[in-house]
């Protein structure tokens, strides 16, 4: 996986030097978002394919609301200890 | 959120056509994806990395305070997703920290955990990200309310930079777009590091 993260890493990089070529970014995002859609498309169908995935669909959904709820508390708490003591400094 | 829609409406086509194709089920795809998402990710990484807005925004240290916000929606969210799963026995603690890793940034992180640990961690990542950024669009005028105007901006994680900036700017106030964007930014950028930490370390 590590040479995934280094695709990014050099792409922010190469993002950087193209700069100048606002057009070529552009290609860029797109090409994004067409391989990001080919990729949804391909775990939908090892989803599908897969029948067993398709029937615990309900508890992975369960899964996920629990995670993003402890997410949610946890990233909204953490910042508002930010707030708190910045009001008190002022 | 056109494109939103336009990310679901491939992923349940997808489903779609493994079950009603006649293709094996054995048919090996991430043979092939994993050089699909190293393009991805380069894409990615040249679009955000050409964007004037990044380093201008990146540079700026004039709040060094407000430069410790990302952190923060970072140690609360794992915090938060590590206490979530221990009501989900059938979950360990590093996939849901790298579930909450995505920040809300659902697309990428869906396909990441899908390479790394199989479709249906890939499906817990697709929905639990996008729920946080659904959560985002439909709590943030009670989020600031109760929890004031930093509240919306750590809720929506890596997406309040792009999809959920104009809900932000319309329920914390305009003088916060500046702060959601570099929050945004660099949780977008800290995605695809941090969920390789997780699942490395």
């Amino acid at each position: 996986m590590w040479i995934i993260v280094l695709f990014f890493a050099a792409g922010i990089l190469l993002g950087r030097r193209l700069h100048a070529h606002p057009l070529l970014i552009r290609l860029a995002d797109q090409l994004a978002m067409a391989s990001i859609l080919l990729l949804l498309f391909v775990l939908g169908l090892s989803v599908g394919l897969h029948r067993e995935a398709l029937a615990h669909f309900g508890t992975l959904g369960l899964q996920a609301a629990t995670l993003t709820l402890g997410a949610v508390i946890g990233s909204v708490v953490a910042v508002q200890l930010l707030s708190l003591s910045m009001r008190r400094r002022q | 959120m056109r494109s939103s829609l336009i990310i679901l409406v491939c992923f349940a086509a997808g489903i779609l056509t493994g079950q009603l194709a006649p293709l094996p089920s054995s048919l090996a795809l991430d043979h092939y994806t994993v050089y699909l998402l190293c393009a991805l990710l380069l894409f990615v990484g040249i679009s955000v990395g050409g964007d004037g807005h990044f380093w201008q925004t990146i540079r700026q240290r004039d709040n060094l305070r407000l430069a410790l916000l990302p952190l923060l929606v970072v140690i609360g969210t794992l915090a938060g997703v590590a206490a979530a799963s221990l009501l989900l026995p059938t979950l360990t603690l590093r996939d849901a920290l790298a579930v909450g890793a995505g920040f809300g940034y659902y697309s990428l992180s869906s396909v990441l955990l899908t390479q790394a640990r199989g479709e249906t961690l890939g499906v817990v990542a697709l929905l639990a990200n996008l729920m946080r950024e659904i959560a985002t669009l439909v709590l943030a005028p009670l989020l600031v309310r109760f929890f004031g105007k930093l509240a919306p901006i750590a809720c929506g994680g890596a997406t309040a930079m792009d999809s959920t900036l104009p809900i932000i700017v319309r329920f914390s106030g305009k003088e916060y777009s500046i702060v959601a964007l570099f929050s945004g930014i660099v949780l977008t950028v800290a995605v695809p590091f941090l969920i390789f930490i997780i699942l490395t370390v």
